[in-house]
């Protein structure tokens, strides 16, 4: 267990803020510029991930399980959202025959 | 007895919630018996009452215990004395002479029952008035004569000239009701108490003259003034000649409106110590005495001229009292009820012989076809005029002996009011029953005697007129006026106080002399100008000269205040309409509703439908929101 430690530290924090902050702006900005319902899904699922790296990262930084555990639950909640959100991914498919997110315009007063 | 004085109110109040509620139910004559017999006991009662005072003096009995509030308590209590005992006999005496009156009088109109039931309710709110022994219960009748005095001068409501003044009547009321109360509370709040017994040996160890008691005095002469009709409030009186005769009367001459000089009498003490006010009250008294006769002088119909000769009567009374005669005050209520009923009574009877014709113009030679009513109204106008003697002579001439002592000016103008009631009053006698007959040949067909319920009253009136005036003749006459004698212990408390006033004999005689000399002569100018020179006045599409026109007018009171203070209070209202209500409150409460409509408009653009623009919406908020905590922005 020691060696993984020792693995992880020897690429410095900053260096998974930078990573983790990147992979996060990727996913906020696929969700704003893309139209397809499962691409932005993916963007989610990155921005999630974005996350959990950051939080293993802190964890083993500092010693303390308590990130990792964490982790556990953000991958058992994105599973649940994956198959609660493809589900109406596939009864909007269903219905307009599309993916498209501009064809969902009728949310409005 | 003073276990049933109770009775004395509740007779008539009982006759009122019969005939009120029996009034489509019950026969005519059943209603009339009722209405009759209940004040007719109560007379019976009253007499008991005087015989008791009379005997073993002044007492009071308590009903219940009205209210407590810490230590303020009032109860429920009726007092018995000198001055209250022979009010009872005035109001239940006179009340039930014009009750008899009335069956014959109002026989033939529809609200028959509903009159009846008026008039005892009147009764016994007046009862309440001059009983109660507190200011509390005085209000009480206060206030309700002010009611039946409304509905009674509306009575026949469907025509708008009479519930107009009706409305007037009631609102010159209040006008006075308001300086009343706010004098109550005055009273309440510097005497801890309002019942009599608390305040006058209170009041009667004060200071006099001290700012509290003029305070309370003109506040409560300002309710004498709505009630009794004196200037300025005087203007609702002779439009209150709207309702049916017997109600002018009853209400308007004999009783309610002698209700300010009771209060007056009654609080004697609180006056006395009070100079200002007496001097106010004296001034008003006589001007509105002089005032009235001059509008009486012209006035063309009959009961208008005896609602004017009323306000002045009042004016004397005032003066009276203002000049602190109040035994001569009180006399001249007592001998105003009789001659001042009387002659209504018997204008009345005109009235109804005319076929509800009032204007003199067209009256005339009434003399020989309604024999009663003329004697008895001769009887009464010379009372009126003070020719001795009858009763009007020794109450008006012990009001005027000492106004004499109080100030001499004052007693000049007294003298010429009385030439001046003189003069209308005969010249109202010489129009209508001497002369020839000016009306319709169809209301000379008619014309009759009135009936013997109308008839008797009247008798009983005249003799009452005649004989009236013996309980008080002055000493200077031989007399020993035992009027003065018996209301000595209402007013002794004040009587110290009072500057003496007294004259001697031959000053007395020599002042009775002048006026009634004043009175005589004005007799005599008023037979040559109506009987011997056959004068009718003028038409109304006639041009009247300056004076006569001024007098006939009243003077212009009712434009002056229409001007003054209704045309004003209209203007205000419409700019509080206008101005207040519709631009500041109905346009804050609109502008709210038309901002917020505005803006939800402009909003909801915001919604449109696009998931992208939601996200990067809620991308943008959660931007803010961290931008939020990390500068604490």
């Amino acid at each position: 267990m020691d060696s993984f430690f020792k693995t992880v530290q020897s690429v410095p924090l900053n260096h998974y803020i930078l990573l983790s902050a990147i992979i996060f702006s990727i996913g906020v900005i696929g969700v704003l510029i893309r139209r397809n319902a499962i691409i932005i899904f993916m963007s989610v699922e990155l921005m999630l991930n974005a996350v959990n790296l950051l939080l293993t990262a802190f964890s083993v930084y500092r010693g303390d399980a308590t990130g990792q555990v964490f982790v556990f639950f953000i991958m058992a909640l994105a599973a649940a959202e994956v198959a609660v959100g493809l589900a109406i991914i596939v009864m909007i498919y269903r219905n307009t025959n599309s993916v498209d997110i501009n064809v969902l315009n009728r949310l409005k007063w | 007895m003073d276990n049933y004085i109770w009775l004395i109110p509740i007779l008539p109040l009982a006759g009122f919630l019969i005939n009120g509620l029996g009034r489509n139910s019950l026969s005519k004559s059943v209603i009339g018996a009722i209405g009759c017999l209940v004040v007719l006991a109560s007379f019976g009662l009253s007499v008991a009452a005087f015989l008791q005072v009379k005997s073993t003096g002044k007492f009071e009995a308590t009903m219940f215990d009205w209210f407590e509030i810490g230590f303020f308590k009032v109860q429920f209590s009726f007092l018995v004395d000198q001055l209250s005992s022979l009010m009872l006999l005035i109001i239940t005496g006179v009340g039930f002479l014009i009750h008899l009156y009335s069956v014959g009088y109002m026989q033939n109109d529809e609200g028959f029952g509903k009159f009846f039931a008026y008039l005892n309710l009147f009764i016994f709110f007046m009862l309440l008035l001059v009983l109660g022994s507190n200011y509390l219960i005085m209000f009480i009748g206060w206030e309700g004569v002010g009611l039946c005095s409304y509905l009674l001068i509306g009575f026949w409501f469907t025509n708008p000239d009479y519930a107009d003044a009706a409305k007037k009547a009631f609102v010159m009321n209040r006008i006075g009701d308001l300086g009343f109360i706010i004098g109550l509370f005055l009273i309440m709040n510097y005497f801890g108490s309002v019942t009599f017994a608390d305040i006058f040996p209170k009041a009667a160890s004060m200071q006099a003259g001290s700012v509290p008691f003029t305070l309370i005095t003109i506040l409560l002469f300002i309710g004498a003034v709505g009630k009794s009709a004196q200037i300025p409030l005087f203007t609702w009186l002779p439009d209150a000649m709207a309702g049916p005769t017997p109600v002018s009367a009853l209400i308007h001459a004999a009783t309610m409106v002698t209700a300010g000089v009771y209060m007056v009498a009654r609080s004697n003490i609180l006056f006395t110590l009070a100079p200002y006010t007496m001097t106010i009250i004296a001034v008003v008294g006589l001007a509105t005495a002089v005032f009235a006769a001059l509008i009486a002088l012209s006035q063309t119909d009959i009961k208008k001229v005896l609602a004017y000769s009323t306000v002045s009567q009042l004016g004397y009374m005032f003066l009276g009292l203002g000049v602190g005669a109040y035994t001569g005050a009180f006399f001249h209520v007592l001998t105003h009820a009789f001659f001042k009923a009387l002659l209504f009574l018997g204008a009345g009877s005109v009235i109804h012989a005319m076929s509800n014709e009032q204007d003199m113009r067209q009256m005339g030679g009434l003399k020989g076809k309604l024999k009663i009513t003329f004697i008895t109204m001769l009887i009464g106008t010379l009372a009126i005029s003070g020719i001795p003697p009858f009763a009007g002579f020794f109450s008006k001439d012990e009001i005027l002996a000492h106004t004499f002592a109080h100030s001499e000016t004052m007693y000049v103008i007294g003298v010429i009011t009385a030439m001046f009631t003189s003069f209308y009053m005969f010249r109202m006698l010489y129009l209508t029953f001497y002369g020839k007959f000016r009306g319709t040949a169809e209301q000379e067909h008619h014309v009759h005697e009135s009936p013997a319920s109308m008839t008797i009253p009247l008798i009983v009136l005249a003799v009452l007129s005649i004989v009236g005036g013996f309980i008080g003749i002055p000493e200077a006459l031989g007399g020993h006026h035992w009027l003065e004698e018996w209301l000595k212990p209402v007013f002794a408390q004040s009587a110290p106080l009072l500057p003496d006033s007294h004259l001697s004999s031959s000053t007395e005689i020599a002042l009775m002399c002048a006026s009634v000399a004043g009175a005589v002569l004005a007799l005599i100018y008023a037979y040559v100008r109506y009987v011997k020179n056959n004068h009718v006045p003028a038409a109304d599409s006639e041009e009247r000269p300056g004076l006569v026109s001024l007098s006939y007018h009243k003077f212009y009171i009712d434009e002056i205040y229409d001007f003054l203070i209704r045309k004003p209070l209209d203007a205000l209202s419409v700019f509080f309409y206008k101005v207040v209500d519709l631009l500041v409150i109905d346009g804050f409460v609109n502008g709210l509703g038309k901002i917020s409509v505005k803006t939800s408009k402009g909003l909801r653009l915001l919604q449109t439908g696009n998931v992208g623009f939601y996200i990067f919406m809620m991308v943008i908020g959660i931007i803010g929101v961290l931008l939020y905590s990390m500068f604490k922005i």
